[in-house]
C-alpha cells in the first residue's frame, strides 16, 4: 500500500520523502487549501522545487486545492490548479463541483483526486465523480467502517485512500460549519477550523478555561494538561450530563487495522498533519512505512509504536470500528 | 419573494408530523419541502404518511418537493435514494449522491446541505438541471449577492436560510445515542424526545448548540428579519423557514407580512421574543462576525 504523507513546509516535504513516504501532499500558501495556517504551505517556487526533490527520490506530490472557492474569487483557485500542473504535481486534490468541472475541461491531462472535503460516502457517488469528471482516486470520509470500505471497493474502479493517523474529524468533512458559527472562520471557506486567532485562555480560581469565539470549549485544573480547544472535541453539557458529547480529545490511530484495510482493497493510507513539525512527520512516516512494508512482506505488524505521538496520549480507531457510531 | 418551508429536521411522532402539514396547508407559504433529511432510521415511522401529505398540500395549492437524506452511506439508503429519483415528484438533493440516480433530463432543487459556494458550481448544477438552489447557511451576504446575480441570469431561483435552528454538521455518529450510552445501531430512537433538538450548553451554562441524532444544529434560531430588503434587492427569490414545534404556521405568517412589506424591520424578531422568550436569535452568517451573532439585539431590548 502507498503511504500519503503531510508536508506543511518544504523542510517537512524533504523529511517525509527521506523517511520513506511514497507520496506527499501539500498546498499553496493561501485559502485554496484546507490547512491555511500562518507560516505554513508553499509558494510557487517552493512547490516547483519540492516536486523536483520528491521526483528525484522516486516520490509523488499531490497538491490539495480542497476548499470551496469564494464567489467572485474563483480565479485564485483556477490559478492554483494551473500552477500545480506546471510545477509537475502528480495530481490535484479537489472537493468543489465547479473546480472539478473546471479541471476536467481545462486540465484534462492532470490527474484528479477527490478530497475528503467532498465527503463521498458511497460507491454510487464515487462512480458519478469518476464518470463525470474523470476522478481517479477518492479520499474517503471518516464516517465509514472497514466492511463498508471493502464494499465500496468491490463496486468501484476508483482508487480509495483512507486516513490512518492524526487529527480526526467527527463530522462529515466539508459539511461542517461549527467553526464559522463560533468564529466566522470555516474549513470550507477559509481553510481553517477552530482558529488560534479566536482562542482565549482564562484562569478562573485555579481552573483554566479554553474559549473559542467566546464559548468555553473545556476547563481543566491548573495542573492538568490543557488540550487545544477544537470545537467538536470540547466538553459540554446536555440534559444534565457533562462530558465530551461529540468526541473525546482523541486522535485517529488505525495502524493495527492496516491488514484489514489492505484486505478491503484500499490503495493508499493517509496521514493527517500538515501543521505538524518535520520531526513528527518523519517519525510517523518511518513507522507507517515499516508497517506497510511488513504488511507487503507478510511479516507481523509492529504495534503501539506511535502511541506517544497521538494527541493528548489517547487514540481511537474512529468510524472504522462500527461501535464508534 | 416566496416562502419555502424546509424539511422537518427533527423526529416527531407520526400524528404530530401529519398535523404539522395539515396546519401548513393554509399557511401563507408557496413551497413545502418534506421527507427525511437527517436519519434513515426515522423514516419507517412515517413514510406511509408522505404520499397523503403530498396530495393534501398539492390540493391546497402548494408546490411540494421531497428531500433526499443529507448523508447517504448504507445500501438501503442508496436504494431509497434511487427510488426517490424515480418517484415522479420534484426532489431536493441534500447529498450529491442523488446526482448518480436522477435522470439527466429531470429538473431538481438543491438544498442547503449541498456545497454551492461559487459561480462555477452554480453554473454546473444549473446545466445539470437545477431550477432552485437554497444556498449553504454559512454564506455571507456579499457572496449571496454574487450568486443571486448569476442565478437570475441562468434562470435558477436562489433561496436563503431565513428562519430556524441552523444545520451546522452531519456525522456518522449519533450524539443522542452517545449521550444515552448507546450506539447508533442500537439508538432506541433517543432523539424522539426532543422535537426541536436537545440544547447543548458550555460548562458555564452558555447556550451554544443543539443535537439532533447524527446532526448538530445551532442553539440559536436564525432570523433574517433585518436582512429582508437587502436580500430582495440582491435578487434572492425565496426565503427558507425551517419547521419547529408549536404554532409554526403563525411564524410563517410573520415572515409573509414582512416580505410583503406589511410589517417593519424588527417586527418578526419582536413577535418571536414574545411567543418564544427562551430562544436566542441569530443572523450572523449573513451579516455578522460569526454565525451566532445577532444584529438586532439592541433594537428590541
Amino acid at each position: 500500500m502507498e503511504i500519503v504523507c503531510p508536508a506543511g513546509t518544504p523542510a517537512s516535504l524533504r523529511a517525509a520523502v527521506k523517511a520513506g513516504a511514497h507520496t506527499v501532499y501539500c498546498g499553496f500558501a493561501d485559502e485554496t487549501n484546507a490547512r491555511n495556517f500562518p507560516g505554513l504551505n508553499f509558494d510557487r517556487e517552493e512547490m516547483r522545487a519540492g516536486v523536483a526533490f520528491a521526483h528525484g527520490h522516486g516520490a509523488k506530490v499531490l497538491v490539495a486545492i480542497n476548499t470551496f472557492p469564494r464567489a467572485g474569487s474563483e480565479p485564485l483557485w483556477h490559478r492554483a490548479i494551473a500552477d500545480a500542473e506546471s510545477a509537475g504535481a502528480d495530481a490535484v486534490i479537489l472537493a468543489d463541483l465547479g473546480l472539478l468541472a473546471h479541471a476536467a475541461k481545462h486540465h484534462p491531462g492532470l490527474r484528479c483526486h477527490l478530497s475528503v472535503q467532498a465527503a463521498a460516502a458511497n460507491a454510487d457517488v464515487i462512480n458519478f465523480y469518476a464518470s463525470t469528471f474523470g476522478v481517479r482516486r477518492v479520499v474517503l470520509p471518516r464516517v465509514l467502517s472497514v466492511p463498508e470500505i471493502a464494499a465500496i471497493n468491490a463496486e468501484t474502479e476508483v482508487e480509495t485512500e483512507v486516513f490512518v493517523f492524526g487529527g480526526l474529524c467527527v463530522m462529515a468533512e466539508g459539511r461542517c460549519s461549527l467553526s464559522s458559527y463560533a468564529t466566522g472562520q470555516s474549513p470550507n471557506m477559509h481553510g481553517v477550523c477552530s482558529p488560534a486567532s479566536h482562542v482565549e485562555y482564562h484562569d478562573d480560581k485555579g481552573a483554566l478555561s479554553a474559549k473559542l469565539g467566546g464559548y468555553t470549549i473545556h476547563r481543566v485544573g491548573a495542573r492538568e494538561p490543557a488540550p487545544y480547544p477544537t470545537l467538536c472535541k470540547g466538553c459540554f453539557q446536555a440534559s444534565g450530563t457533562k462530558g465530551h458529547l461529540f468526541e473525546d480529545p482523541v486522535s485517529l490511530n488505525a495502524e493495527t487495522l492496516i491488514p484489514q484495510l489492505a484486505k478491503a482493497g484500499v490503495t493508499a493510507l493517509k496521514i493527517e498533519g500538515r501543521q505538524r513539525s518535520r520531526s513528527y512527520v518523519a517519525q510517523v512516516v518511518r513507522n507507517f512505512r515499516a508497517a506497510v512494508d511488513a504488511q507487503a512482506a507478510g511479516s507481523p505488524m509492529p504495534e503501539g509504536m506511535l502511541a506517544s505521538l497521538t494527541e493528548g496520549q489517547a487514540a481511537t480507531a474512529g468510524a472504522y470500528k462500527k461501535t464508534w457510531r | 419573494m416566496e416562502l419555502t418551508v424546509g424539511p422537518n429536521q427533527f423526529f416527531w411522532k407520526p400524528e404530530d408530523w401529519s398535523a404539522s402539514y395539515e396546519a401548513l396547508a393554509t399557511a401563507p407559504v408557496a413551497r413545502i419541502v418534506l421527507g427525511e433529511l437527517v436519519c434513515s432510521k426515522r423514516l419507517p415511522f412515517y413514510q406511509n404518511r408522505i404520499p397523503a401529505a403530498i396530495e393534501m398540500l398539492r390540493a391546497a395549492g402548494k408546490d411540494v418537493v421531497v428531500t433526499s437524506l443529507a448523508l447517504i452511506t448504507l445500501k438501503r439508503e442508496r436504494k431509497l435514494a434511487a427510488e426517490l429519483a424515480e418517484a415522479g415528484v420534484e426532489v431536493e438533493i441534500n447529498d450529491l449522491s442523488m446526482l448518480a440516480y436522477l435522470p439527466t433530463e429531470t429538473p431538481f432543487s438543491v438544498g442547503p446541505l449541498v456545497n454551492v459556494y461559487n459561480e462555477g458550481t452554480l453554473a454546473w448544477l444549473a446545466a445539470r438541471g437545477a431550477t432552485s438552489i437554497c444556498l449553504p447557511p454559512e454564506l455571507p451576504l456579499e457572496q449571496v449577492r454574487a450568486l443571486a446575480r448569476l442565478g437570475r441570469d441562468l434562470g435558477v431561483a436562489i433561496e436563503v436560510w431565513g428562519h430556524g435552528r441552523v444545520p451546522l454538521a452531519i456525522s456518522g455518529r449519533c450524539y443522542h445515542a452517545r449521550l444515552h450510552g448507546r450506539t447508533k445501531d442500537n439508538c432506541q430512537f433517543a432523539c424522539e424526545d426532543d422535537p426541536d433538538g436537545l440544547d447543548v450548553a458550555t460548562l458555564e451554562g452558555q447556550k451554544f448548540l443543539a443535537m439532533n441524532g447524527v446532526q448538530t444544529l445551532s442553539d440559536s434560531f436564525a432570523c433574517a428579519d433585518h436582512q429582508i430588503e437587502t436580500l430582495q434587492q440582491a435578487g434572492v427569490s425565496r426565503l427558507r423557514l425551517s419547521p419547529q414545534s408549536g404554532d409554526f404556521a403563525a411564524i410563517c405568517a410573520l415572515y409573509r407580512a414582512r416580505v410583503d412589506g406589511k410589517a417593519d424591520r424588527g417586527t418578526v424578531a419582536a413577535a418571536l421574543r414574545l411567543t418564544h422568550p427562551d430562544i436566542r436569535l441569530s443572523d450572523g452568517f449573513l451579516t455578522g462576525a460569526s454565525g451566532a451573532a445577532w444584529s438586532g439585539g439592541r433594537a428590541e431590548s
